[in-house]
């Protein structure tokens, strides 16, 4: 993706370093560091931190579709992921207490049946209890086409790179867990086919209303709180030890989709908006009930049946996703009721 | 060598098969058809396919999540065997 503007003292250092070669150690990496200390010593929220989230995920990037002009050599030089860890060891901390405070009781696993069947009844419940307020039903009953467009440009820092994430935990997994993951992913990625592939889908609606459909196009309009929803799943996916939360993550995220993707769908329709223009949402209605039972029951439940210390980080996955995304729609509904753009920037005029 | 499930000896895994998700739809994966009675093929989007149990919803056959709004229920929960509580660590 293009070079993004920085947003403070630590994202500025980062894309100067990145813009020269790629180097063992150096003055200009223990700088880094010595300034993703400080700011995080001083930030209010890493969460919501733009600076912060911002350097986080052009690291994370390094590891997807990389940064123009970015030297891939950066990928593995150690400096940059002792400054990657600093960041995601604070994020990690924040996002489990926002996990707790997002949805403070768990209902425990019943005793007595399989463990994947209750690991999926807890899940399919946390789902069930999520009831904040709904970017759905706004989008599907009032949202202007100014607004479809603010919706789609939040959501294109993930959707235009949908299921990678997730991707990382393959290898990671092995027996049910793994076979359910791939065959979620398989239908994630278009069963083989490219233009079936959900980004592609998610790219032809962006094109349908005149938006830019490159990976990043608009990563300078997205808010910390967009990229920190994007940066959560990188970290669990990068992070072998935190394979419960990526499989957690992903149950919760088919959970929530069906329903919401339907209500989106009708959002475009009653602009008139073609089927070209639907199809990502009307294929989310049908698929994501296939994923959102295999993901319960095969993925993180096969997952805690192999591995039964790893129930806690799968729940964490699922309410952390939770916290986060109820917090950039918050942000999002407050800014639209308020007559306001939800973006950080106006959007620019090549769209 | 292989090793079998317990009722499964020397048989080899079935062509298809259906997953009776509890609560949610039929998960229907493997090698099948989905015809109209007249046996043309209703159209198919994936090789797994979740086929609506409940009655509910819009995209029948296929399931859409709705059986979750309506609060459908397969089995009424009564484990036969209900394993004594955890006396916790």
């Amino acid at each position: 993706m293009h070079i993004p503007e920085q947003r403070g003292p630590v994202s500025a250092a980062l894309l100067a370093l990145l813009a020269g070669q790629p180097v063992e150690n150096g003055s200009a990496l223990t700088e880094l560091q010595v300034l993703a200390s400080a700011q995080l010593d001083q930030t209010a929220d890493v969460i919501e931190d733009e600076d912060l989230q911002l350097a986080l995920f052009c690291l994370y990037e390094l590891h997807y579709g990389g940064l123009d002009g970015v030297d891939d050599g950066w990928e593995w030089i150690p400096g940059l992921i002792a400054v990657r860890r600093l960041l995601e060891q604070s994020f990690e901390k924040a996002l489990r207490t926002a996990a707790r405070a997002a949805v403070p009781e768990v209902p425990p696993v019943a005793a007595g049946g399989s463990v994947s069947d209750g690991v999926a009844t807890v899940l399919f419940a946390l789902a069930a209890a999520d009831t904040g307020p709904s970017l759905s039903k706004h989008v599907a009953k009032k949202a202007s086409v100014g607004q479809l467009r603010e919706f789609l440009i939040h959501k294109s820092t993930y959707q235009l790179k949908e299921a990678d994430p997730h991707t990382w935990a393959i290898p990671r997994l092995s027996g049910r867990a793994k076979a359910a993951l791939v065959e979620i992913q398989a239908d994630e990625y278009g069963g083989g086919r490219a233009d079936r592939m959900h980004s592609a889908l998610f790219a032809r609606t962006m094109r349908a209303l005149g938006l830019d459909d490159r990976y990043g196009a608009y990563v300078d309009a997205v808010p910390a709180i967009a990229l920190a929803s994007v940066n959560m799943m990188s970290l669990f996916g990068l992070n072998r030890r935190l394979r419960g939360a990526i499989c957690g993550h992903l149950a919760i995220y088919e959970m929530t989709s069906s329903r919401p993707n339907q209500l989106y769908g009708n959002g475009f329709r009653r602009h008139n908006f073609d089927a070209a223009a639907t199809a990502y949402f009307d294929e989310h209605v049908e698929a994501d009930a296939v994923h959102e039972q295999i993901a319960g029951r095969d993925l993180a439940g096969g997952l805690v049946e192999a591995e039964p210390d790893l129930l806690s980080d799968v729940l964490f996955g699922a309410t952390a996703a939770v916290a986060v995304d109820s917090r950039l729609t918050l942000r999002i509904l407050e800014a639209w009721e308020n007559g306001r753009t939800s973006l950080r920037t106006g959007l620019p005029a090549a769209a | 060598m292989t090793t079998h499930q317990e009722g499964h000896v020397n048989q080899e895994p079935a062509e298809g098969t259906i997953v009776v998700c509890p609560d949610g739809p039929l998960l229907v994966r493997g090698h099948f058809e989905i015809v109209t009675p007249a046996g043309e093929p209703v159209p198919r989007q994936r090789r797994t396919v979740a086929l609506c149990r409940c009655g509910a919803s819009a995209i029948k056959p296929y399931c859409d999540g709705t059986h979750k709004l309506i609060k459908f229920r397969t089995d009424p929960a009564a484990p036969a065997d209900p394993a004594p509580a955890d006396p916790g660590p």
